[in-house]
């Protein structure tokens, strides 16, 4: 079982972000970045699925800048075989179809079964780069998935939609992107931390490109305004109606 | 709890090398995830997360530093300080557990025990599927160890153990428990007892307020007869014990620095929160000034433990660096603890919020692995070669 997992370095969701002097970037002072959470369910199955075939290999693939070592020194340590950081200062800020562009040109030539995904990244939450790698690279794509099993040759997969379940089948190799109940990722153990720090880590120089996408302004959403005690008790309804009506209007 | 900068003032965090890091968020992770969620609950039913315990294995918190060829990860005493450092943040106990069971059994196993007595008991003790505990202390001898009743005796390739032993974390779930007892000729001396030994019980010591979710015990001996087997042949004399109480004293200072952080971001996110006079209680000199306090104190315990930590594992630690270490981080982690859960009123007094909980711990860890007085006398000692013990 060969498996290329992507994956992405991105502002922890519970960092109280700030933007930057440019405008249009995140000051990354006091920002915590972590592994991205989706791509966490598909470094946990690749590796389940290495396991359970009884061997191969999972490699971890970023586009980033030099600090993503970090995030792929821990996908090693979860279990991964080998990672390769695609490293460019200005990688943090290039749009999906770049991003999807410069990890298909790496992934090409490599033979794997599984090309696995993050559903979405959760710091530009574009739902993309999975399935624009799959067509570069002209292999089916199946997203958003919670189950997966691997067969001759194929891969069976569910996938939640609207109100129910589809199961799907697809030729291998195959590209999947990751949704939450997928699997229960684990957590880096000690020997594991140790033993990454023996694995490959290859870092390669990606050019300079122009974003196909530009981000113009970032703004924070304005703050919350304070809220309103209309009275106490049974007396408060009526106001309280009347302001849900006519107000909010969420009545 | 994520790191945020008032948790790091002087960015420490650059001085920690990646791996250290990396143990340190996977902790954090872990225990955010799986054991604050139930911690409170088993505080207050005075029961430990046992079902936890195969977790807690698997990551390697236990004996982290222990040699890879017994089951443990071979890391270094920052990474261990790390893992009590986020345990503490949860709870004083769990981390009492952690402890207990790498620094003050798998420790003396790891330095004093047979090759054996090494294979038989680290990797179980390093996966958790053993479960050891440390008995020093006894009803009448706390702070002086030496003066201990507990006796053994030659009896051909055995030995006969008597006595009894108080205040024993873990002594009721322990499989192994490392017991210390003086011989004919007054030497302390180290034995391994299987928890089903004839003359062997420990029962549980409850009704306590403080380090709920620890298990604590009292040993009984009664005429328990081990093989000169399960003697570790390297421990003579009171030096060996005291040498463990190093090693747990100094996961402890650390410890205490995760506690005081949990208590600090409680207090800082409740009183931005809570409005009294119409402001932020946050926005009064008052507080201002008990927030600086504690700001300052966390900062302070962070730099002793983060040179201590590269004194030991440049292997020139000295035990009265540790004493110093232990005595000041806890009394400021109490003080700490107590100051938060005072401004957060009647809230602080609930298991809903966090800093009560880690007062009532610390009033155990300012008490045990040597008291605060005693941890004086140890710098008072080093300091003017004058010993005011007795
Ligand atoms: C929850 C808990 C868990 C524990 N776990 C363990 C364990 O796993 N294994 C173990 O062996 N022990 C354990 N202990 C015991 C602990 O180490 C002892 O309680 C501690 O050493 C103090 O001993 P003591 O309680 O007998 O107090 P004492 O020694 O009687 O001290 C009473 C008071 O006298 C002060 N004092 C003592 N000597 C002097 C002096 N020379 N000058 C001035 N003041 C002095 C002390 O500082 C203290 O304030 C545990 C204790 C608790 C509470």
């Amino acid at each position: 079982m060969e498996a290329i997992v992507c994956v992405k370095r991105v502002p922890s969701t519970t960092t109280r972000v700030q933007v930057g002097a440019d405008g249009r970037s995140l000051d990354p002072s006091g920002v915590e970045y972590v592994l991205n959470p989706y791509d966490e369910f598909a470094v946990e199955e690749a590796l389940r699925q290495r396991d359970a075939a009884g061997g191969g290999r999972v490699t971890a693939i970023s586009f980033g800048d030099e600090a993503a070592q970090k995030e792929l020194r821990t996908v090693l340590a979860m279990g991964a075989d080998a990672a390769l950081l695609l490293a460019n200062s200005e990688a943090p800020n290039a749009d999906g179809a770049t991003t999807a562009r410069i990890l298909a040109e790496a992934i090409r030539g490599r033979s794997f079964d599984l090309l696995l995904f993050g559903k979405q990244a959760v710091d530009r939450d574009q739902h993309g780069v999975g399935p624009a790698v799959a067509t570069l690279l002209g292999v089916p794509c199946v997203s958003e998935v919670v189950a997966i099993e691997v067969g001759d040759g194929k891969v069976v997969c569910q996938r939640e939609v609207e109100g129910g379940r589809e199961t799907v089948e697809a030729p291998l190799p195959c590209a999947i992107t990751c949704q939450k109940g997928l699997n229960e990722p684990r957590y880096a153990s000690l020997k594991g931390i140790m033993a990454a720090k023996k694995k490959p880590l290859e870092v390669q120089p990606v050019a300079d490109f122009t974003p196909a996408v530009q981000v113009l302004e970032m703004t924070l959403p304005p703050p919350r305004p304070a809220g309103r005690i209309l009275g106490e008790g049974p007396d408060a309804v009526p106001a309280l109606i009347e302001a849900l009506k006519n107000e909010a209007k969420v009545l | 709890m994520k790191i945020t900068p008032e948790l790091d003032f002087y960015d420490l965090d650059g001085l920690l090398e990646e791996d250290e890091r990396m143990v340190r968020d996977q902790v954090r992770s872990w225990v955010e995830d799986r054991l604050l969620p139930v911690v409170p609950r088993h505080w207050e039913e005075g029961t430990f997360p046992s079902d936890l315990i195969p977790e807690m294995g698997e990551l390697g918190l236990f004996g982290p530093t222990v040699a890879e060829e017994y089951g443990g990860a071979g890391m270094n005493s920052v990474v261990y300080g790390l893992i009590c450092q986020e345990l503490e943040r949860c709870d004083s106990g769990v981390r009492s557990f952690v402890s207990v069971q790498g620094s003050l059994v798998m420790y003396p196993i790891e330095a004093y025990g047979s090759e054996a007595q090494k294979r038989e008991w680290l990797p179980k003790l390093a996966r958790g599927e053993a479960i050891g505990c440390f008995g020093l202390t006894e009803p009448d001898f706390g702070s002086n160890p030496g003066g201990m009743l507990t006796r053994c005796r030659r009896d051909g390739d055995d030995w006969i153990l008597d006595g009894r032993k108080m205040w024993i974390t873990n002594g009721t779930v322990a499989d192994v428990s490392v017991v210390w007892a003086k011989n004919e000729e007054g030497e302390v001396l180290g034995f391994l007892v299987e928890k089903d030994r004839p003359g062997f019980s420990a029962p549980e010591q409850k009704h306590k307020w403080s380090l709920r979710c620890s298990v604590t015990s009292e040993l009984v001996l009664d005429e328990v007869r081990v093989p000169e087997a399960n003697r570790l042949p390297g421990a003579r004399g009171l030096r060996a014990p005291l040498s463990c109480l190093t090693q747990a004293r100094y996961g402890i200072a650390w410890g205490a620095v995760g506690a005081m952080q949990a208590c600090f971001q409680e207090a800082l996110r409740y009183t931005s929160e809570r409005m009294i006079f119409d402001r932020p209680l946050s926005s009064f000199q008052l507080t201002q000034d008990k927030l600086a306090e504690i700001g300052t104190e966390i900062t302070k315990a962070q730099l002793l433990v983060w040179r201590l930590g590269r004194l030991k594992d440049a292997g020139v630690m000295r035990p009265e660096q540790v004493s110093m270490a232990k005595r000041n981080n806890v009394v400021q982690a109490l003080q700490a603890a107590r100051l938060c859960r005072a401004l957060l009123g009647a809230n602080g007094i609930t298991l809903e919020y966090h800093s009560g909980r880690h007062a009532c711990n610390l009033e155990t860890v300012l008490t045990y692995e040597g008291t605060h007085e005693v941890h004086s006398l140890i710098l008072g000692r080093a300091f003017t070669g004058q010993n005011a013990f007795a």
